[in-house]
């Protein structure tokens, strides 16, 4: 019963969710003042110097606006809009790369920045919380104090400055990396296997290093809570080791916000790994935003927007999903 | 998000403390922020009025002259000089810091304190959205928005857009403090003594959450920056108005490092990794100094 209540609340958080961002995503673009056709077609004439005839322009619009899906009255569009994303998952056609499909230069990328993301999301996560669990449970000594130092200094720096600073100390001051990464097309063979893994080492670093710093202080905070929980006291009163106490009495406990909190933030980190992608040109889902943004290859744009906000709800979905593994509370509810 | 750590510099219990009515403020890394956040807040508020011209213009000097007593920080590769640029990039962020803050803390405890004392269905409703909010990552529709808007935007749109963005974190904790805090003796007898629902929040509630308020307030200081400077440093916010980001911005487009004009990265960096440990250590200092005043820790 628990358990069924449990994943039922959670899948309805999905689905409002999934909701929400895309009528988010749908709607904020067409609230604003700009129209992105008017833009267009404004370029078109000044580089036709105004030889357009008033028919050609909306034989153009109509055009246009057949493809970005911005026919009919708001409310169609919308109906449309979602038909097509939830049900055809058809974004349409690039502009820049006419007539790729939007969705394929999506799924090309996509490898990319998962593998990033949960490379270094899992590392940070595995690292952060045991320093955190290390400097929480042994809080009383100096060592420890250290280690929290480090999670305070680390914490407030944005991705940004980690992304340069890393650049600048292991590209350039040690120059152990390419100060512009490579990243080889085509198809995929041992080689070019270990060339990306070398590109990616930076950009996987400074994720690590910006999620490191947060796991290291909430931690540590939970642990110094789990610590003083009458049942390690009695662990302790039965003459188990530190590390006994530490690993299998605190951690299991001290760890369950954290997989929650984990949940919660998949989209901050997922904020940081788009950064991380643009700063370091890594062929993710990032790079192609902040392309089709600067060309304003709307249809790209809005795919992998859609694509992020789609991938984001679902891996926080999988994380609450396993929850219930975790936590034999709701099991035994 | 918040941490609550007991500070180990608590003064030692002597009768003198109760008197001392802001002794209990006074743990070392809310002296430390503060101290930090003072020199920024000064300097950024004090220091505009003696720059000699508009740091934004670009050709005013030389390019990329070294350090002197003339211009502190050298000049860049567009004719600007550095501390200038600088100082006016720090009092934008911290302008719109602040202004993004009040209006996030405002949304965040109404939404948060009526949804946690209404309870019911209403904040059913409401937590779905706030944690929708909070999971639909914010930097992809920030980058839709930057390429449909880009040119015509304002500066203060860019705040106005992350304001929309930013109050579900604080709603979620200050919603859950007020269900605690539901729950509490002097909410009753409120409540039997025949006080009305604004009357609670207002009169009973409010009060203990005002504490938490300000931390969230210099939270969101922290986020507005971080997030306008995230997107001026891609080049999506207003790159011509100085800010912590878009200083940063002109020194990658113009291969600072390569010139070999490293102040010109170096400091901003310095001043933002400054900027944003002040910040955090206030808000985190706060945080445990209201918990030991609460008597929760």
């Amino acid at each position: 019963m628990g358990v069924l209540q449990y994943v039922a609340k959670r899948i309805g958080l999905y689905i409002a969710v999934l909701f929400i961002g895309l009528t988010i995503t749908f709607l904020l673009p067409r609230l604003m003042p700009a129209n992105p056709i008017d833009g267009y077609i404004g370029q078109l004439q000044s580089r036709a110097s105004g030889a357009l005839t008033p028919e050609a322009i909306a034989g153009l619009r109509a055009n246009l606006e057949e493809l970005y899906g911005l026919k009919g009255d708001i409310f169609s569009q919308y109906l449309n809009y979602l038909n097509r994303v939830v049900l055809h998952f058809d974004f349409g056609p690039s502009f820049a790369f006419y007539p790729q499909e939007v969705s394929q230069i999506i799924f090309t990328a996509l490898p990319y920045t998962l593998g990033l993301l949960l490379v270094s999301t899992i590392i940070a996560w595995i690292l952060g919380n045991m320093v955190g669990l290390v400097a929480g449970y042994f809080h009383q000594k100096k060592a420890a104090t250290v280690l929290e130092v480090v999670g305070i200094l680390l914490y407030p720096i944005p991705y940004y400055i980690l992304a340069v600073t890393v650049i600048l100390m292991l590209s350039y001051v040690i120059p152990l990396f390419p100060l512009s990464p490579s990243f080889p097309v085509g198809q995929m063979n041992l080689q070019k296997f270990g060339m990306v893994i070398y590109n990616s080492l930076l950009p996987a670093l400074t994720l690590v290093l910006a999620g490191f710093g947060w796991n290291i202080l909430s931690m540590k905070a939970l642990t110094v809570a789990t610590t003083e929980e009458p049942y390690v006291t009695y662990a302790r009163l039965k003459g188990t080791s530190n590390w006994t106490r530490m690993i299998r009495y605190v951690f299991p406990n001290a760890m369950l916000p954290q997989v929650t909190a984990l949940a919660l933030s998949l989209g901050t980190v997922f904020n940081g790994a788009l950064l991380t992608e643009i700063l370091f040109s890594y062929p993710g889902v990032g790079l192609i935003m902040r392309t089709a943004a600067s060309s304003g290859d709307y249809n790209v744009l809005y795919g992998a927007i859609t694509m992020s906000i789609i991938a984001v709800a679902t891996a926080g979905l999988v994380i609450d999903l396993i929850y219930p593994l975790l936590d034999p509370r709701i099991r035994h509810k | 998000m918040s941490t609550t750590i007991v500070s180990e510099t608590a003064a030692p219990a002597t009768p003198k403390r109760r008197r001392d009515s802001f002794l209990w403020l006074l743990n070392g890394r809310l002296a430390l922020g503060l101290v930090i956040l003072a020199v920024f807040v000064l300097a950024s508020l004090i220091l505009p009025f003696f720059c000699p011209v508009d740091p934004s213009q670009q050709a005013t000097y030389l390019k990329n002259m070294p350090i002197s007593w003339d211009h502190l920080l050298g000049t860049n590769a567009i004719g600007q000089d550095i501390f200038w640029f600088l100082i006016i990039a720090i009092r934008n962020s911290l302008t719109l810091g602040v202004l993004v803050g009040v209006g996030v803390t405002i949304i965040a405890t109404a939404v948060g304190l009526s949804a946690g004392y209404i309870g019911g269905n209403f904040e059913r409703v409401v937590m779905l959205v706030v944690d929708s909010f909070i999971t639909i990552p914010l930097l992809p529709i920030l980058i839709i928005l930057g390429a449909v808007i880009r040119g015509n935007s304002s500066f203060l749109t860019v705040g106005f857009i992350i304001l929309i963005f930013g109050w579900a974190w604080g709603a979620r904790t200050i919603r859950s403090m007020a269900l605690t805090l539901r729950e509490r003796e002097f909410i009753n007898m409120a409540r039997f003594s025949g006080a009305g629902t604004i009357h609670v929040l207002v009169r009973e509630i409010f009060p203990y959450v005002s504490a938490y308020m300000l931390v969230a307030f210099i939270n969101t200081v922290l986020f507005a920056i971080n997030t306008e400077a995230t997107l001026a440093v891609i080049g999506l916010s207003k790159v011509e108005v100085p800010t912590l980001g878009s200083i940063i911005f002109w020194a990658l487009n113009y291969n600072a490092l390569f010139t070999g004009n490293y102040v010109w990265i170096i400091a901003p960096i310095v001043a933002t990794v400054l900027l944003f440990l002040g910040l955090f250590l206030t808000s985190t200092g706060f945080n445990s100094a209201f918990a030991s005043k609460r008597g929760v820790q």
